[in-house]
């Protein structure tokens, strides 16, 4: 907790209240016990009091139980990571206590369930340990047997407490979350909050005390990034969609097969990963751009069908939501490996367009700009998101959706003659009519994942394939021009360019900041678009002594990460080097300092 | 995130660039049936005497015959030699990959209820890399016909053993003859839950029309297995069902309760060259009929809602 010093509360005999812009609260538990409920709470309560929030939860890929933790982190000013350490750490076991107490920072508090955890006395010098017998007075308050489910909210209550946070507007949630359903259990969780919030915390002197944030402009909403990119899609038109089960990606086709019906549209679970595509690849082709998406082994099923789509030229979007891999991997962990497989997975040359999205506000916009990249060029687009994005709660400003959302239903006014192929058109891009069109002449298009003439009608012959082949990779050329210019974070020039993609986003800015405030000359910059990539990357790198490209995957064979790699290869520029790791973790601000000083220390 | 570049602005819906006048295009009621020649795209790639040749006229003819517009219908198909099929059709067609094809056309028939979606395909696309969307197509019911031209073996990638090949045919890939049991493509559609499963074979073609026919008016997942023979890899497999080549043709018997499905099946096991026609079917509602259900009853209560006034409901509650 970064606090200021002067304390707010003056009588001796009340707790001092410490006032503070932000605070990183650990809550570390089994899966089954609501953890994600209060750190949802929390994100949902920072959401409308316009401070700004992100959380960061692990989950065993086990089918029940399991430790797991939620991390949130709310701050009245910008937050840019789920914070490195913790400010306070809840524990429900004896294992969380001691799984996580590294993750606190000295002097922090462990607030326990005194009923579960003993706590050490070697670590009662470093940290400040609260217990509270969290079960028992839990099934006090409630009543009967069987009731510690409520803990969780009980917990919310003493947190409330210590963190003097707004009881209206918190009560007004739980009554939200569980209100439609019995009223006794409402009443039930209002009584587990009461209770907590009541509970004397004599030992503890201080109550904390967040700024007041600045004042936003508009609402702000507060979502997952899964859900953010699912309604990004809404907002973008799309109104079909084709998947198969596999963490992390299932929410989102959760969320498309519940919502898309309210619009008139579908989401279908198919039988398999290549069904999936290839449905919304033949509903795409139907005229409206589809959607389909999977994590890990998915993807690689769907590398035939995407490179049909690059081939007939359809305009497709594929959300990639990455874990760890290969193979079955991690499923419940964060990596970035799917990097090389979404630029240049399939056989031949199947060019496509990878984007990143950075955030979970960034998901939002990204799914809007898929599709519309995808109509515009024709192509299939893949959404490169991961698990950390897709299962953290950010909160963001409420997007202008009667501006935003669009009207994409097939065109379907008849032609005189249509050639979907056609090389002579000006920006090379080719237009597709849908079926149902008519054509005038009488000559309707095919098409196919041969090689093929204008019309879409197979052909062997040399001069056309290598024009076919020039015409889709070009047109992908041209798109790169497209992208907005590209901006570093920080100054443009210095020592060390920090080289991020994806939800490494965040905690680069805060690394480059954290250095930029003790006199170091480190930047950063974000590349959301990975295929193509943008223009002017060079210029960039070349104001820099170093560029250490930070991702979440492994170094590889010869060295460098994925991204990494393509940079190299493409800008022959040896000061490129990369900062990798694969713990299924996302960065700590604090590692990706510590491995750009001592890799600069070191000669290229 | 400071600011968020959406570069690509909505693109209207009439830009797909198309700038020619609309002047040659008749009336909608001045149009006249299609012919021969206006459905007939490219000139066919299979060998001389190939079945598949009359599988094709007979799709004109039902198309001929029934006055289907060309941009009315769409036709599909995944990869062997009858899967060239969609070049030589003068309408809307897609050549997809290998075994895919049914996904394919569901996607374009559960978003496009104005069209019908035609697959053809061989015995290799159907019941071996395409199998198992063969299963799921038709248990979920999915709109469409699908005539499947069996030939007992892999034709494009010449003579290696197929799904349907009898036990010791001799290919390629089995010198010594075939080893592995083969599919029986009417059980396999029957237990699979195809709501319209029809057998015939490309030597009648007043047959294979009546079961196109039939399977076009059927409103739900209708199969055909068309047999097709392959002269340059299986010359005369299909004789003995061939009465001009002194085989028997047998309609199914007329007393056949078609809604019977263990009668069908009993149909479906007799050996070679057994029954022609309508094996089974049902009226079961189809998976698009179901989905326009779910549609309805959802978007009834967003009546008179804007698209984005819709969304808004969602992000209200994530305030």
């Amino acid at each position: 907790m970064s606090d200021s010093a002067s304390t707010a509360a003056p009588a001796s005999s009340t707790p001092k209240v410490l006032k503070i812009e932000e605070a990183v609260i650990r809550i570390a538990g089994n899966s089954q016990d609501g953890i994600q409920a209060i750190g949802g709470f929390l994100a949902r309560l920072a959401g409308r009091s316009e401070q700004e929030v992100m959380t960061f939860m692990t989950i065993p890929s086990t089918i029940s139980g399991g430790p797991s933790i939620f991390q949130v982190r709310i701050g009245s000013g910008e937050v840019l990571s789920a914070g490195d350490e913790a400010d306070m750490l809840l524990c429900f076991y004896q294992h969380s206590y001691e799984d996580h107490i590294n993750s606190l920072k000295l002097g922090g508090i462990v607030l326990y369930d005194a009923d579960h955890v003993t706590p050490k006395p070697e670590w009662q010098e470093n940290y400040r340990h609260v217990g509270v017998n969290i079960s028992s007075l839990t099934v006090e308050a409630v009543g009967g047997t069987g009731r510690d489910k409520g803990k969780n909210i009980y917990s919310l209550g003493l947190l409330a407490k210590i963190f003097d946070l707004n009881i209206p507007k918190l009560t007004k949630l739980i009554e939200e979350r569980f209100g439609g359903k019995d009223p006794a259990i409402v009443q039930n969780a209002l009584t587990c909050f009461n209770a907590g919030y009541n509970h004397s915390l004599e030992n503890l002197l201080k109550t904390y005390q967040f700024y007041d944030a600045e004042k936003k402009n508009k609402h702000q909403v507060v979502m997952n990034g899964n859900e953010a990119l699912a309604y990004g899609l809404i907002a973008a038109g799309v109104r079909f969609g084709a998947g198969y089960p596999i963490t992390p990606w299932s929410d989102i086709m959760e969320l498309l097969r519940r919502e898309l019906p309210k619009y008139g549209g579908s989401f279908i679970q198919t039988e398999d990963e290549i069904a999936a595509i290839s449905m919304a690849i033949g509903a795409s082709y139907g005229g409206r751009v589809a959607v389909t998406g999977s994590s890990g082994p998915g993807i690689s099923l769907k590398t035939e069908a995407l490179g049909w789509a690059s081939m007939a030229e359809i305009p497709l979007v594929i959300v990639d939501v990455q874990r760890g891999g290969p193979s079955t991997g991690m499923p419940t962990s964060v990596e970035q490996s799917d990097l090389n497989i979404c630029c240049f997975g399939g056989h031949g040359d199947s060019p496509r367009v990878v984007i990143a999205p950075a955030s979970v506000e960034d998901a939002f916009y990204t799914a809007i700009e898929a599709v519309n990249i995808a109509r515009k060029y024709s192509t299939p687009v893949i959404i490169l998101t991961d698990q950390a994005i897709a299962t953290r709660i950010e909160a963001f400003e409420e997007p202008d959706l009667e501006k935003i959302c669009q009207d994409i239903s097939p065109d379907l006014t008849p032609v005189n003659d249509h050639k979907p192929y056609d090389l002579s058109v000006g920006d090379g891009v080719t237009r597709h009519i849908a079926p149902g069109t008519r054509v005038g002449s009488g000559k309707y298009p095919v098409v196919t994942g041969l090689e093929h003439d204008e019309m879409g009608h197979p052909t062997g012959s040399p001069k056309l394939h290598v024009q076919m082949t020039a015409k889709r990779r070009n047109k992908l050329r041209k798109l790169a021009w497209d992208f907005p210019k590209l901006k570093t974070y920080g100054p443009n020039e210095g020592q060390i360019l920090l080289v991020g993609w994806g939800s490494s986003e965040g905690p680069i800015r805060e690394a480059v900041d954290r250095a930029r405030a003790v006199g170091e000359a480190i930047s950063g910059i974000n590349l959301k678009y990975l295929n193509p990539l943008p223009n002017g990357l060079e210029e960039i790198f070349r104001g820099f002594h170093h560029v250490f490209v930070v991702e979440l995957n492994d170094e590889g064979l010869y060295g460098y990460g994925q991204l990494a790699a393509v940079l190299r290869a493409r800008y022959c520029e040896p000061k490129i080097r990369g900062i990798t790791k694969t713990d299924g973790l996302t960065w700590k601000v604090k590692e990706i300092l510590d491995r750009a000083r001592t890799l600069a220390s070191q000669k290229v | 995130m400071s600011d968020i570049a959406i570069p690509f602005a909505p693109l209207p819906r009439t830009g797909i660039g198309l700038s020619d006048a609309l002047v040659t295009i008749p009336l909608e009621s001045d149009r006249k049936g299609l012919t021969k020649k206006e459905v007939a795209a490219d000139h066919p790639t299979w060998c001389p005497g190939c079945g598949d040749f009359s599988v094709l006229a007979l799709y004109f003819k039902l198309i001929e015959k029934r006055k289907i517009w060309h941009e009315k219908i769409t036709t599909v198909a995944g990869i062997g030699c009858s899967s060239r099929f969609p070049y030589f059709v003068q309408a809307h067609g897609a050549h997809y990959i290998h075994g895919r094809a049914l996904p394919f056309a569901s996607g374009i028939s559960l978003s496009r209820p104005d069209l019908h979606v035609f697959v053809f395909g061989g015995d290799g696309d159907a019941f071996s890399i395409g199998g198992n969307h063969f299963s799921h197509t038709a248990r979920k019911n999915i709109k469409m016909t699908y005539c499947v031209m069996d030939n007992w073996v892999y034709g494009l990638t010449k003579k290696q053993t197929s799904p349907t090949s009898p036990l010791g045919f001799k290919s390629k890939t089995d010198q010594w003859g075939a080893v592995d049991y083969p599919i029986n493509p009417m059980k396999q559609a029957i237990a699979a839950g195809a709501t319209f499963v029809a057998r015939t074979t490309h030597t009648n073609p007043n047959h294979v029309l009546q079961m196109m026919e039939a399977a076009m008016d059927h409103d739900g997942f209708s199969f055909i297995e068309c047999l097709s023979e392959c002269v340059e890899f299986y010359e005369g497999a299909f004789d003995s069902s061939n009465p001009r080549k002194g085989g028997t043709f047998n309609l199914v018997p007329a007393d056949h309760d078609v809604t019977d499905e263990f009668a069908a099946y009993k149909l479906a096991d007799q050996p070679f060259p057994g029954s022609f026609g309508i094996f089974y079917k049902n009226t079961k509602p189809t998976k698009n009929a179901k989905e326009a259900e779910i549609n309805k009853s959802y978007s009834d209560k967003f009546k008179g809602l804007k698209d984005w006034e819709i969304l808004k409901k969602n992000f209200d509650k994530l305030k």
